[in-house]
């Protein structure tokens, strides 16, 4: 196969000593980033981007990469450990990781964390390997309807899944779409929801409710119940990693099926953030201990976090053969590619060579490096955990007020941060879901635009959803998994019967 | 979670309240998308939905399912307790400081209210010695000075005295 | 405004006199004091964040400034947010924007108060271009073709692609309209990288992307440029695609289409900051362009490099406000709340 003979020659420029340097430079940069919340792996990947010009594209781009890398790592560390997701991909991980940090198994969530991370990441760059003109054609086939179906279904197949009361299920997830519905509509360009402040403009970003209803909530229903962190007791066990790859094996599918889930909404490209959810929906249904999902079952913890990173991934394609960015941190790196003389672009993988196949050396290279950097230091994160509350609370509250601050340098998101935390306390309390709240203000804004979008091109006709075997094909899988309880219950019915006499 | 007992003696607000008060907060929230939907207009043009199309129906959802809420949560006989008194102190405890710590910084910057926030909230609830307090709080500034501003070169909000300081 | 104007020169005349009688330092010594801001009005990834990245790499590597330039995308309210905060930023002389169109169509479409004459005019970089595309597979092979398969069709059956709503693409888009006489269906993307994508994929029948965002699918000869929307054909006589250069591209109005449209990829400060400053950030930009990575940067995206400052600068972008106050008002753009 050409491909393999191209990756092996891409191997031979990335391995340099200087390169593999750039490249733990790269993770344990990102893995900061990827921790602190607000700061994204934009704000890293922007802000050396100039620094890298004295640098040959392809260290670079390692470099840039690598960072990229450690940011999808780290924002499963705070996710885990206090329950606030550094990354929006991460907000998943928080539904398991974080009860399980607070049964005092930190080490072994973030170690499944992890380790699913790099198997994501691994499947979809031997995806890019080996399909990535496949997978460019296919990624040109997707106008707005098939975006709007994509993110359909990725909706569907997260509803629907809570025990609490229907009615407040769907209060939260609309209370999160009339979120996302604020500021500028992009269809029109017309403002709606400000009512004149020039402070709500922006809209509410999806960071700023993350870390208010996450992370402070959390915080503030831990002074509830007294000053101090559940897994606060847990021991610092050296060996918890090998003892938690003894038990991955067991989720094999759970890992499959989230790694086909995260490289298709990579390349669709829907991003890693509805990846996560997605994957962490479907896995509940799918396991036998579907019911015990949100306690702290491990299966939780590997489903989004394999399948965010398989779609921070594989998002990377549509940017180098499209030049159409996935997320804005592969926004930030096309603009690198430009400023360095390169043109992503068809052409790319022609004419670029060597830049090509060293880059995606450099993502092998760079996860299995990232894998061994992030595992070293389980332990040690793990062992936060016991440091005082009294201590860690307020460190936690002024990152968090920093982060907020950071995601649009605004002060008035902090404000809003406080609001978002204060609220989501009392939405805990009275048992309204926080998921389909977050899903709503991810998803809300891009599923209508890509709805308007189709329906400018179809001139009002709906029908445009059904209009080719592609989106027909989305869409009914979406209405599928919406009512798949109910299917699922009818299927039971009708068989019980049966199987009595 | 907690699960504060159901004995009707302790002292607490009833769950049954909070839950009323929640339903018409969200009630009001939604009257308030449904308004704000109806400046930019509702309808369905010829290109599609208009700027407040989706809104206004989400607003309507958000009253729809929040009335139901509410007369739910009258309905339903519920004598548990929301949380003791005690509980939502400890919450306001830190509420409370941080309202003024939001309000403080556009003011006095994001690093002297930090500092503040760390130190007040150790010596208060924590109880830690100075040489600690001041450690923590202090150092934590000096951390996130270089992090943020030298290394990732974003500007964090500054008052009076780093002006002062020139920084 | 002219008043101001007299009164800095009448301050730095003074300044100036101060400085040279004690003899300290040559006039115009002025440098910023803290990391300078840059401010861009749209999301990150786009032409304007993309230059703005570019000149900050730039005054890095060749060590122009003794601060750091540090880039802020503020992008909500189309842009609003970024403008507001440079307005809300009176005298600060560390805090620099980069415009697009939205400058002129921001304040208009939305009615987000502000206007540029809330901020100083520091220099012009260039002017983006704008080309009709087509998809190359389409039958389309000159604008009169195309123009005659839009004026054949039903009114909204040809569907434009363009970046964001009631801004420059759509401007085009409305004047083209009024040139044909037929009604086409504008559907406003995010990016202009993926308007282009869009286009290759058929879902959209032309753009008016920037030569930027879609000169790599036209290499790649998924795409065909058809005209140019500027007064002359561009200056760049190296292939591109096949034997085909940007300066092959023939004018719009050379084709019986009388459109022309370009885009201000130009520099303001806030309001009142001393004369000095602005001189510098004029000298800064004049060394930034002076480089060959901003040739390149201009070659690749087939820019129009013209440069300007000062009343020259003012006065242009006085003119280009009037004309997209006139342009919106036709196409009924002004907001009405």
């Amino acid at each position: 196969m050409e491909s393999i003979g191209d990756l092996l020659n891409g191997f031979a420029v990335v391995l340099s000593w200087q390169n593999l340097l750039y490249m733990v430079i790269g993770i344990v940069l990102g893995v900061i980033i990827g921790v602190l919340p607000g700061l994204g792996g934009a704000n890293g990947v922007a802000i050396l981007l100039p620094l890298t010009f004295s640098m040959s594209p392809t260290s670079a781009i390692i470099l840039l990469s690598c960072i990229y890398w450690g940011a999808l790592f780290g924002g499963a560390i705070t996710s885990i450990l206090f329950n606030i997701p550094g990354e929006p991909w991460s907000v998943a991980t928080t539904f398991d990781g974080h009860p399980m940090a607070q049964k005092g198994q930190a080490g072994e969530a973030l170690t499944a964390a992890f380790t699913s991370s790099f198997v994501g990441a691994l499947f979809a760059v031997i995806v890019i390997t080996l399909a990535a003109p496949l997978v460019a054609s296919f990624a040109l086939q997707f106008g707005p309807a098939e975006k709007f179906s994509v993110f359909f279904l990725a909706f569907c197949s997260f509803v629907g899944m809570g025990k609490e009361p229907p009615t407040k299920t769907i209060a939260a997830m609309m209370l999160g779409f009339a979120l996302a519905a604020v500021g500028t509509d992009t269809v029109t360009g017309q403002l709606r929801l400000t009512f004149g402040s020039t402070e709500l403009l922006g809209g509410f970003d999806f960071l700023i409710a993350v870390i208010g209803l996450f992370g402070i909530g959390e915080i503030l229903l831990t002074m509830e119940e007294g000053l101090s962190f559940k897994g606060k007791a847990a021991g610092i066990n050296p060996a918890v990693v090998l003892q938690t790859w003894k038990e991955l094996p067991r989720y094999w599918m759970t890992s499959l099926r989230s790694c086909l889930i995260g490289c298709w909404m990579g390349i669709t490209p829907a991003g890693a953030t509805p990846a996560s959810f997605m994957s962490y929906g479907i896995a509940k249904r799918a396991s036998k201990n579907g019911d015990k999902f949100g306690t702290g079952e491990i299966e939780g913890v590997i489903a989004p976090e394999t399948a965010a990173h398989a779609a921070g991934t594989s998002a990377l394609l549509p940017m180098l053969s499209l030049g159409v960015p996935g997320s804005p941190t592969a926004a930030v790196l096309l603009g690198g590619l430009l400023i360095w003389g390169l043109q992503p672009g068809p052409l790319l993988f022609v004419e670029q060579k060597e830049f090509v196949w060293g880059l995606i050396a450099s993502m092998y290279l760079g996860n299995i490096v990232g894998l061994v950097v992030v595992l070293t230091m389980v332990p040690f994160f793990a062992a936060i955990l016991r440091v005082p509350f009294a201590i860690i609370a307020p460190v936690i509250l002024v990152i968090c007020a920093i982060g907020a601050y950071t995601v649009h340098n605004n002060s008035f998101d902090v404000v809003m941060m406080l609001v978002f935390g204060v609220a989501g306390y009392f939405l805990k309390k009275c048992n309204y879901p926080m998921a389909p709240l977050v899903l709503a203000i991810v998803l809300g804004d891009k599923a209508e635009e890509a709805f308007r979008q189709s329906l400018l091109i179809s001139q009002g006709s709906l029908g445009v959803f059904w209009s080719s075997g592609l989106v027909a094909t989305i869409m009914s899988l979406g209405l599928i998994a919406l009512f798949w309880p109910f299917l699922s219950n009818l299927y039971g019915r009708i068989l019980t019967p049966a199987f009595r006499k | 979670m907690s699960n504060p007992p159901d004995d009707p003696d302790s002292v607490g607000p009833r769950q049954r309240h909070v839950e009323l008060g929640v339903a018409a907060f969200m009630v009001v929230l939604g009257a308030i998308t449904i308004f704000g939907s109806l400046k930019v207009g509702i309808g369905w043009g010829a290109e599609g939905p208009k700027s407040g199309f989706f809104p206004f129906w989400i607003g309507l959802l958000i009253v729809g399912t929040s009335v139901f809420n509410f007369v739910w949560a009258y309905i339903t006989p519920n004598r548990k307790l929301f949380a003791e008194w005690g509980q939502i102190n400890q919450v306001l405890k830190i509420v409370w400081p941080m309202a003024i710590y939001v309000a403080a910084v556009p003011w006095l910057g994001i690093y002297v209210s930090s500092a503040l926030l760390i130190i007040g909230f150790m010596r208060w609830l924590g109880h830690y010695g100075w040489p600690l307090t001041l450690g923590v709080g202090l150092g934590l500034q000096v951390i996130i000075y270089v992090t943020f501003e030298k290394w990732f070169l974003l500007s964090l909000p500054k008052g009076p005295l780093e002006d002062l300081l020139g920084l | 405004m002219i008043d101001s104007l007299r009164f800095r020169a009448l301050a730095f005349a003074v300044s100036a006199a101060m400085v040279a009688s004690l003899g300290v330092a040559p006039a115009g010594a002025w440098e910023p004091t803290r990391n300078v801001e840059f401010i861009v009005p749209a999301g990150t990834g786009g032409g304007a964040d993309q230059m703005a990245r570019m000149i900050q790499g730039i005054v890095a590597k060749h060590n122009l400034m003794k601060q750091t330039m540090v880039v802020i995308n503020k992008a909500g309210g189309a842009g609003g947010e970024g403008f507001l905060d440079v307005k809300g930023a009176k005298a600060n002389p560390n805090k620099l924007v980069i415009t697009l169109s939205n400058l002129f169509t921001t304040p208009l479409a939305t009615g987000i108060p502000f206007s540029w004459k809330d901020m100083t005019p520091v220099a012009m970089l260039a002017l983006d271009e704008f080309v009709l595309w087509v998809n190359a597979d389409s039958p389309y092979k000159t604008v009169q073709e195309y123009v005659a398969a839009i004026k054949a069709a039903p009114d909204g059956q040809f569907k434009m692609g363009g970046t964001g709503s009631k801004q420059e693409d759509q401007i085009i888009t409305v004047a083209l309209e009024k040139a044909i006489g037929k009604k086409m269906t504008y559907v406003p993307y995010k990016g202009g990288g993926e308007v282009a994508v869009q286009l290759v994929g058929k879902h959209i029948d032309s753009t008016v992307n920037n030569p930027i965002e879609a000169v790599a699918q036209w290499r790649a000869g998924k795409l065909r440029p058809l005209c140019v929307f500027d007064s002359k054909t561009l200056p760049y006589p190296d292939k591109i695609a096949g034997d085909k250069s940007w300066a092959d591209i023939p004018t719009c109005k050379s084709q019986g289409l009388d459109i022309e449209y370009v885009m201000l990829r130009g520099v303001f400060m806030p309001a009142g900051v001393p004369k000095e400053a602005v001189d510098y950030y004029v000298e800064l930009f004049k060394k930034v362009r002076a480089t060959p990575e901003w040739a390149q940067l201009m070659k690749d995206g087939a820019f129009n490099t013209s440069f300007m400052t000062g009343a020259d600068y003012a006065k242009w972008v006085e003119n280009e406000d009037k004309r997209h106050r006139d342009l919106m008002k036709e196409a009924g753009f002004l907001a009405t709340n």
